[in-house]
């Protein structure tokens, strides 16, 4: 280094001191860094020496140095998540266990499931059923008290857990509706449309309907029952409730019965846990359909 | 310079520095040695630390069928609005899943992790929707999504294929360092077509691929199409690895 008591050169029109170069008769002025700005780099160099001692940093042969303070990201979150699951765990506890029947009695555990029910709602239901659990075409609305599978605290944690016609699930609910457009004659399928649509109360073309009625006894009843009011043991709907899943106009309905439907629900009980399973059914309960517990549950 | 003699304060080595920065080639060559050393120091460890690369089982190269799926996703540019990254973090893992390992994603190429969300994570969208939502929503999001603002993708399920090239896709993703296997190469095509038809005869593909290849005909009609392989892949992702018996070193 220069020798502090050398003379540095002068630039004269400046009066700056110059570094000494010269580049084709260009001198360079030395204007050095201002010493703030030369604190904080030395300061973040000191600063960034303690990091690397503190936290996993370098890397040696088989592992990285792990640190002083043992810090890792994998244990953070585990921390972050077990301390959540502390803190509601008491609760958890007593929801996986509750009878949800009687749930309603217990106010503060009634008022915790159905907003972490919500939570749960949100998260994992709403994009087949809404946001606002109303449904789409093909999933099911959960506001209404037209339930396929049953609407009681039981039926709804059970269908949560298991899911509907999923491969998944062994217990999954299951039935399924056959084709009828490969077992029926040609006309036959526009007369049972018609039939459906006066169990409906629907507008309806009589000499059709009339003919449908046969039809629907031979191929339908025993499914969607002689009054055509559904089966909630194999989820056949209700057709006399004008509540449609698929459509109720002529079209969706030569539709359904030609090629049947097969709605898909996943089974949750994996992916869920228990206490989540039972908020979520306890929150759809109260969405405004839910039924009385019958006293076997 | 002729001058430079006389007025450099500088003697010894420092002194060289007059060398560097009058030859921009030099100048350039070891500014790029000054850069590697930080990319070196920071990458090639990433290489052969035990502690990043992480063994867990289940992992398998995609099927034919998801393959195509992948390609789909990969030049619609799903990844424009959709990460396949769970972050390790609680608000994530509780809304998605568990956090995403390095090592699902050892048969990305390219890896789909991204970093912008205007839709959600799909990194572990598998099973958690049935297939005829899928196709529903890649149809028309709206309909069963009102408040979303994704595309509509109707087309992929107009849209025949019939894998002709498939075989040359596995191919290619043999030659980057996918496991494919001869007879997963051979039998690319007659697999590609299996998964999608539950009718076939599909114990090849399931002996190749194992339990985790969905069969199903995903887009609910006859016939391969663009849906199919979409729905395939979709429904995939995220699920092979069984987290019940995966307990995290924390020291990755």
């Amino acid at each position: 280094m220069s020798d502090p008591t050398d003379k540095k050169p002068v630039d004269e029109v400046t009066g700056t001191e110059t570094t000494g170069h010269v580049w084709d008769g260009i001198e360079e002025l030395n204007n050095p860094l201002p010493r703030w700005w030369l604190w904080a780099l030395y300061l973040t160099i000191i600063w960034g020496i303690g990091y690397v001692i503190a936290y996993p940093a370098w890397p040696m042969i088989s592992k990285a140095t792990p640190g002083l303070l043992g810090f890792s990201t994998r244990g953070e979150v585990a921390r972050d998540i077990d301390s959540f699951r502390e803190a509601s765990a008491a609760r958890d506890a007593q929801l996986a266990s509750a009878d949800l029947s009687t749930l309603a009695d217990d106010v503060e555990l009634n008022r915790y499931a159905v907003s972490s029910g919500a939570a749960v709602f949100r998260n994992n239901c709403s994009q087949c059923h809404g946001s606002g659990a109303a449904g789409a075409k093909g999933y099911p609305n959960l506001l209404d008290d037209d339930w396929l599978w049953g609407g009681d605290h039981a039926s709804i944690a059970y269908t949560v857990r298991h899911g509907i016609r999923n491969d998944s699930d062994e217990d999954a609910r299951y039935s399924e509706m056959p084709a009828f457009g490969e077992l029926l004659e040609d006309g036959e399928i526009p007369a049972l449309v018609e039939y459906v649509r006066q169990l409906a109360d629907e507008e309806y073309d009589a000499s059709l309907a009339s003919a449908g009625e046969p039809l629907f006894a031979d191929n339908c009843s025993a499914c969607h029952g002689d009054a055509g009011t559904g089966d909630r043991e194999q989820g056949a709907p209700n057709l006399t409730d004008a509540i449609w899943l698929y459509g109720g106009d002529r079209e969706s309905l030569t539709q359904t019965i030609t090629y049947s439907r097969f709605g898909v629900m996943p089974p949750w009980g994996t992916r869920l846990t228990e206490a989540q399973v039972q908020a979520v059914a306890a929150y759809v309960y109260q969405l405004g359909g839910g039924e009385a517990d019958t006293p076997s549950n | 310079m002729s001058d430079n003699e006389n007025t450099s304060p500088q003697k010894g080595f420092l002194a060289k520095h007059a060398m560097i920065e009058r030859s921009a080639t030099l100048l350039m060559v070891l500014s790029l040695v000054v850069v590697s050393i930080g990319g070196i120091v920071e990458i090639a460890p990433l290489f052969y630390l035990e502690n990043t690369i992480e063994d867990v089982e289940g992992m398998r190269p995609y099927t034919p069928l998801e393959l195509t799926g992948r390609e789909i996703y990969v030049r619609e540019g799903c990844y424009v609005c959709h990460s396949q990254m769970i972050r390790p973090m609680r608000d994530e893992v509780d809304r998605y899943g568990h956090y995403s390992l390095a090592a699902e994603s050892m048969y990305d190429h390219p890896h789909q992790w991204g970093s912008k969300r205007t839709g959600p994570d799909v990194a572990r969208v598998g099973g958690r929707y049935s297939d005829t939502w899928h196709v529903d929503h890649l149809s028309d999001p709206q309909s069963v999504v009102p408040e979303s603002i994704m595309p509509k993708y109707a087309f992929l399920a107009k849209t025949p294929i019939d894998g002709k090239y498939v075989e040359d896709l596995i191919k290619t993703h043999r030659a980057v360092g996918v496991p494919y296997t001869d007879e997963m190469v051979e039998n690319a095509r007659a697999d590609f077509k299996a998964q999608a038809d539950p009718d076939s005869d599909y114990d090849g593909l399931i002996e190749r691929y194992g339990e985790t290849a969905n069969v199903s005909n995903f887009d609910g009609q006859p016939g391969l199409t663009e849906m199919d392989a979409m729905v395939a892949y979709l429904q995939m992702l995220g699920t092979l690895v069984d987290f019940s018996t995966f307990t995290p070193d924390a020291s990755r």
